[in-house]
């Protein structure tokens, strides 16, 4: 299950800045390698997408593999363009997605 | 398993056995070797040569806990229109799998630069490689000792 | 066996006697350093802030379950007490703490699971949940920097001593006493990590070795199952006299939680 995120984008930015944006979800990246108190492995379990679209256009994306730590943390750039919605939607192996918006002020 | 000789195979296991720093509750496939990280390179990458520079990949020399190692790649590149990043990818070669993370770039991220953490099953070699837009390759690495845990702990509960 | 051959055993069987029995020297209070100051630069960076802290994922959904209403009564923790950043500021610094009903100390575990039970009439979390963890992190996140402030009276001190009595005490297989770590080696390294004193200033911590958030009583039993000792149980009152201990031991220290530890 892909938990809630916290994600960080500055509320206010001039247009042209180059600005960072920091997320991190709540999942636990189940490698599917570990062995469980069966001694069964326990089935892999892991996000593995992840994209950031700027007023709906794709701006980064992450392919994730079972070597990216729980909860997984990304932080990356991009450029503050205009006003409008940073989207943010993990996906996971199942094909399940968590969506999480966030607003950006371009002067 | 026929592409591989068995002196590589008794090689590679050698180092796995004398590795050591596993944790107990993990299966290692026995081919995980710099074989599996080269086929991975390649089929990320294909058949471009990859240069070392402009990549600088960041990681602790020294880790404190595989579990979670900070990680940051940056690449010297002006990402405008006509020149930039266009994919970073991060391989290792002791894990079970060789990918890490692979990440799609544009113009439109201003920075070549990304942070994440990421899992270490063992010391080894760590690198990234970027994919430019005129489509040449290039590369860093870093060799990070991974320690296990001081107190090792029986599984929750 | 010669004579300077025994000699020489008694001389080394002594110095150990000696060493094992040397009693263990308290932090003085101005030595006292958080455990996040043993941690590597990127952990406590990773501790101080709050987007890339996992420890405040469980915050987060910590105050989803102070709004939840819950039990028979149908409140929530939030009906009667309110905003959590105005009504627990400070609570969780002064925990354990003494209830008087049931003649002995408390830890924020079990005064939520009484709270639970007793005002809110819903069953009780079990120790070690997500739901227990999520909620006593989200309080305790209310008494960042504040300093620690266990009571120290009448009632309390004789637990206090009891459980400064199992800090000192060696146990286990490996026979290592708490003190001996955390009082006597501090700041050297057990296999390429550094000691730290065990200031439990940011509990619940986020663990990168449990990849999860965990209690200050897990990870004492985690400490005793590596000495080879049989750990308490969850809720005994053996963990929670140790945990006043620690708590007292930092007295005036800066409540930290969720810190991140390795």
């Amino acid at each position: 299950m892909i938990g809630r995120a916290l994600i960080h984008v500055p509320a206010t930015a001039k247009r042209g800045d180059v600005i960072e944006i920091k997320t991190l979800v709540s999942h636990i990246m189940e490698t599917g390698y570990r062995i469980g108190v069966t001694g069964q492995p326990i089935p892999r379990d892991i996000i593995d997408d992840f994209v950031c679209t700027y007023n709906g256009e794709e701006v980064f994306r992450a392919t994730f593999y079972p070597a990216v730590a729980a909860n997984p943390f990304i932080s990356f750039f991009t450029v503050a363009t205009e006003n409008g919605t940073l989207a943010f939607s993990w996906t996971d192996q199942q094909g399940a997605t968590r969506v999480q918006t966030a607003q950006i002020k371009v002067e | 398993m026929s592409r591989y000789s068995r002196r590589k195979i008794l090689q590679v296991s050698g180092a796995l056995a004398g590795g050591g720093a596993l944790t107990r509750l993990s299966i290692r496939p026995a081919d995980a070797s710099l074989a599996m990280m080269e086929e991975a390179v390649r089929k990320a990458i294909g058949n471009a040569p990859i240069e070392k520079g402009k990549v600088k990949l960041d990681l602790p020399p020294l880790v404190e806990n595989g579990n979670s190692v900070p990680c940051t790649v940056s690449v010297d590149s002006p990402m405008t229109a006509t020149d930039y990043v266009k994919a970073i990818h991060i391989f290792n070669e002791k894990n079970p799998q060789p990918n890490v993370i692979s990440v799609k770039l544009g113009p439109r991220a201003g920075r070549a630069n990304f942070s994440t953490r990421i899992r270490l099953a063992d010391t080894q070699t760590v690198t990234a490689i970027a994919e430019m837009s005129d489509g040449t390759c290039w590369s860093d690495d870093i060799y990070v000792i991974v320690t296990l845990a001081a107190c090792v702990e029986d599984p929750k509960p | 066996m010669p004579a300077a051959q025994l000699a020489r055993i008694a001389v080394l069987i002594t110095a150990l006697a000696c060493a094992a029995m040397a009693a263990a020297a308290e932090i003085p209070l101005d030595q006292r350093r958080s455990d996040s100051s043993f941690v590597s630069p990127d952990t406590r960076a990773m501790q101080n802030d709050g987007t890339a802290n996992p420890g405040m994922l469980a915050v987060l959904d910590g105050e989803t379950l102070w709004n939840e209403k819950a039990g028979e009564t149908h409140k929530s923790c939030a009906d009667c007490h309110g905003d959590a950043a105005a009504g627990m500021k400070g609570v969780a610094a002064r925990y354990p703490a003494f209830d008087a009903q049931l003649g002995r100390p408390v830890d924020l575990e079990q005064r939520i699971n009484m709270s639970r039970a007793g005002d809110q009439k819903a069953a009780a979390l079990p120790f070690e949940s997500k739901e227990l963890l999520a909620l006593t992190v989200y309080i305790a996140h209310q008494s960042n920097g504040l300093p620690v402030a266990v009571a120290e009276d009448a009632q309390t001190t004789p637990f206090i001593e009891a459980g400064r009595a199992i800090f000192e005490r060696h146990q286990g297989q490996l026979g290592l006493s708490c003190a001996q770590c955390h009082d006597d080696n501090w700041g050297k390294e057990l296999a390429g990590n550094p000691i730290p004193q065990a200031e439990p200033t940011g509990y619940p911590i986020y663990r990168l070795e449990w990849q999860e958030i965990g209690s200050l009583q897990r990870r004492v039993r985690g400490c005793m199952s590596a000495v080879r000792a049989e750990p308490y149980d969850y809720g005994a009152p053996e963990l929670v006299n140790l945990e006043l201990f620690l708590m007292w031991r930092a007295r005036g220290m800066t409540m930290e939680a969720p810190a991140v530890r390795p």
